[in-house]
């Protein structure tokens, strides 16, 4: 079966619903729109054959969605009045970006073709990865064996994320904390 | 090629909205785009032809099979995207919390 359509199809509805979640008004739109372009990353993992990488973004987008609507949704959110310099911005903007579209295309044709990889490391990992780690799974062999030391580094990377998400959610900010003192005087 | 052109384009939707957007939740969600485009760039690289997913079973013939290193490694990065939306959700709540807007213009111009 033919992958490459099938990609060029998924790869198009996530460019249209990225445009749609940055242009739209409505912010429980605009999640859900995020939403729809994490499940077509998902689903080209599957098509990319790594149907591991496909579990974790499915799992991924759903936490972040979840997230989001329960972190915005209640909020009284104000529209963005549109304004002469951001209009001005945003053209500028998109000129220099299709300019370095235009301009990466080059750059994409010296890569190696879509389908046929470099495999210099990888051949060795696919050849010898059950031999040397004993495990089936090949990727699970790189993650915890091969390439142990960079999935340490990058759980403390994750542990910090978590622990600055905590501490920031702990510190009470200073109007919050005038608003309950007006409230105490009040009463 | 076209694959990671378009790939690339997505990428690049996702910068715009980093450029010109005002509303920090719009911001967090191009963020979320940007890590999505580089994630399925790195894949997109990985895939071969006419191969399987690199997990070995017993009874099945071993074919040609993808590459697996981008996969480990994007398999963690996937992992680490989430801590730091989290992250940028909470400054976001924080900021709300104390400026009562989301725009980034006025956030600037209210000190102190």
């Amino acid at each position: 079966m033919p992958v490459e359509p099938w990609l060029i199809f998924i790869l198009s509805v996530m460019i249209i619903a990225s445009i749609a979640a940055l242009e739209m008004e409505d912010i429980l739109s605009s999640i859900v729109a995020i939403g729809v372009v994490g499940l077509g990353v998902s689903l080209s993992f599957l098509f990319l054959q790594a149907p591991d990488l496909a579990i974790v973004q499915f799992l991924f987008e759903i936490f972040a969605v979840i997230i989001l609507v329960r972190a915005f949704l209640k909020k009284d959110y104000h529209k963005e009045k549109p304004s002469t310099i951001n209009k001005i911005l945003a053209g500028v903007t998109v000129i220099t970006l299709a300019a370095i579209f235009i301009f990466s295309i080059s750059v994409f044709e010296l890569l190696p073709p879509f389908g046929e990889p470099l495999m210099t490391t990888a051949q060795y990992y696919l050849d010898n990865g059950a031999k040397d780690t004993g495990a089936a799974n090949l990727v699970s062999s790189i993650v915890l064996d091969y390439r142990a030391y960079d999935t340490l580094g990058e759980v403390t990377v994750l542990f910090a994320a978590i622990l600055g998400t905590f501490t920031i959610l702990r510190i009470k900010s200073k109007s919050k904390k005038e608003k309950t003192e007006l409230d105490h005087a009040a009463k | 090629m076209i694959v990671y052109l378009l790939c690339f384009a997505l990428l690049l939707v996702g910068l715009y909205g980093v450029l010109t957007k005002r509303d920090l939740i719009k911001i967090i969600l191009s963020l979320g785009i940007l890590g999505y485009a580089v994630n399925l760039l790195l894949i997109l690289f990985a895939y071969r032809n006419d191969s399987i997913y690199p997990i070995l079973a017993k009874g099945k013939e071993v074919k040609q099979m993808v590459d697996p290193l981008p996969q480990a490694l994007v398999l963690t990065s996937i992992v680490i995207e989430l801590g730091t939306t989290a992250m940028l959700v909470a400054l976001a709540i924080k900021l709300f919390e104390k400026y009562e807007t989301f725009d980034i213009t006025q956030i600037r111009r209210l000190k102190g």
